[in-house]
């Protein structure tokens, strides 16, 4: 699929350099009698660089060709984290970097969406609700911090997370990924 | 969903309709007579970057200024419009497809006349909103005291772009060099004149005497935005008809389509005595004068909305 100039606005995924980009800030601007420009910050969706570039009316884009595909998690060997296709069984990879916070939340068997670029995976994203376990919680006494009710608690991720001070080692509870934050305890 | 966006507009269309009244005042104590003439026209002039709608096998036009010439020629006073105008796919914060344009031309004036007139007309337009001298803007304000700062295109360039004004022409960046290098730096608390482009860049503007490489016209801006822009009127026929060629030659080039040349306007033109003419965007002026940030809050629908 082929956009020209003036299909270009926030949040349009094209292709430069065999490379997908998001357009994160994007401006029309004509100077008087003068011709059409086209400004845009644009975002690598692979590696996250940012520049801008002034286009012109002439100027056609390639469609990034990315899509979102449902994947099961099954275990991290070195620096890679690695899904399984539910429908082809398929395995693919995603590297620490690439996993950014995703890594925080993430169990073996729990479903997350990975976006691909011409099929090759390039970046995740969870529920925005997740249940997770704590880890290890020193028992709490009143009195023992200034920070007042909350404290630090370890999940089964090695996350590490400000909880109210009744959570205990064992216990669920659900994070909110876009955060990262505590929300509620979780009753099995 | 729109509407209530609409909803929200209503300080500021009350403002912009004071505005008009007061534009009109303006004119018409000055002795302006104003006219309609038709949106709808067979020939718009040929322009290198504006591209007309296509209305029913005619056009929907993209200023009134051939029609307005055609008066001139046959000895009408000076004349004024307040009208709607159309250029296909401008779409911006400070564009769009359709918007209210306010022109004005004065037979025997030339732009020097037009840059004193513009600023009669900004401080006649605040005082009867109930601004002094100051227009507040964008967490400052724009100071009015006259004169106003007036700036050639060259120093513009020489002063505020990475690269002069003929290396610019040479590699063809003229105009990302103005909007992106220069126009960030008009926006200062001062109106501007900024004046004397280039023979090339000025469609339908005469030849300056002195500098016969520059054509005489300017453009206004006020708190960074490009308000007005004013000719001294080219009125040979034999230059102008020449120039529309031009203009055509480059629209097919460019893979867009020419426009017929309008005879009755090159015709009007020979008789058409010398005089200086103007183009205001008056949506652009209500953003000042309400202070927004974009063209949509001053406007009652924008195309998104319909």
């Amino acid at each position: 699929m082929l956009y020209t100039a003036s299909d270009l606005k926030k949040g349009l995924r094209i292709k430069i350099d065999n490379e997908p980009y998001v357009i994160t800030e994007f401006n029309f601007v004509k100077p008087g009698k003068g011709q059409a420009l086209y400004h845009c910050k644009l975002k690598n969706m692979i590696n996250g660089n940012q520049f801008s570039r002034t286009f012109r009316s002439v100027d056609n884009f390639e469609a990034a060709d990315l899509q979102h595909k449902k994947m099961q998690y099954l275990y991290k060997e070195d620096d890679k984290y690695y899904f399984m296709d539910n429908e082809s069984y398929e395995q693919v990879f995603l590297t620490e970097e690439q996993m950014g916070d995703a890594k925080n939340f993430l169990i073996e068997n729990v479903e997350a969406e990975i976006l691909l670029f011409e099929d090759r995976p390039i970046d995740i994203s969870l529920p925005n609700f997740v249940d997770l376990v704590v880890a290890q919680a020193e028992p709490w006494a009143r009195g023992d911090s200034v920070t007042g009710n909350t404290k630090p608690v370890t999940l089964e991720t090695g996350y590490k997370i400000l909880v109210p001070t009744f959570i205990e080692e064992g216990q669920k509870i659900r994070v909110d990924t876009r955060t990262g934050e505590y929300l509620t305890r979780v009753k099995d | 969903m729109s509407d209530w966006r609409a909803a929200r507009k209503i300080v500021a269309l009350q403002r912009r309709a004071l505005m008009l009244e007061a534009v009109r005042r303006f004119f018409s104590r000055r002795g302006y007579l104003e006219v309609e003439t038709p949106n709808r026209i067979p020939a718009p002039a040929p322009e290198h970057h504006v591209d007309a709608v296509a209305c029913g096998g005619w056009y929907l036009h993209t200023s009134p200024e051939l029609a307005m010439k055609r008066l001139l020629a046959v000895g009408f006073p000076p004349l004024f419009q307040i009208c709607k105008c159309y250029r296909d796919a401008e779409r911006g914060d400070r564009h769009l497809p359709e918007f209210s344009m306010l022109e004005w031309y004065r037979p025997g004036a030339d732009y020097r006349f037009l840059m004193t007139e513009c600023e009669e007309l900004i401080c006649f337009v605040a005082s009867e909103l109930g601004l002094g001298f100051s227009i507040p803007f964008r967490g400052g304000a724009i100071d009015l005291g006259r004169p106003w700062p007036v700036l050639t295109v060259r120093e513009a360039f020489a002063r505020f772009a990475s690269l002069s004004l003929d290396e610019a022409l040479c590699r063809d960046v003229f105009d990302e060099t103005l909007a992106l290098e220069i126009e960030p730096h008009l926006s200062g608390n001062r109106p501007l004149f900024l004046c004397d482009y280039p023979l090339a860049l000025g469609s339908l503007a005469r030849s300056k005497a002195e500098d016969p490489s520059v054509a005489e016209r300017f453009e206004l801006y006020l708190g960074g935005l490009e308000i007005a822009n004013a000719f001294s009127e080219l009125i040979d026929a034999v230059e102008q008809r020449r120039r529309f060629a031009e203009a055509n030659d480059f629209r097919v080039r460019t893979g867009r389509n020419a426009y017929a040349l309008s005879e009755p306007f090159l015709q009007a033109l020979a008789e058409m005595p010398a005089s200086a003419g103007i183009a205001l965007g008056i949506d652009r002026l209500a953003m000042i004068f309400t202070d927004s940030h974009s063209i949509d809050d001053v406007v009652c629908f924008v195309p998104e909305d319909l």
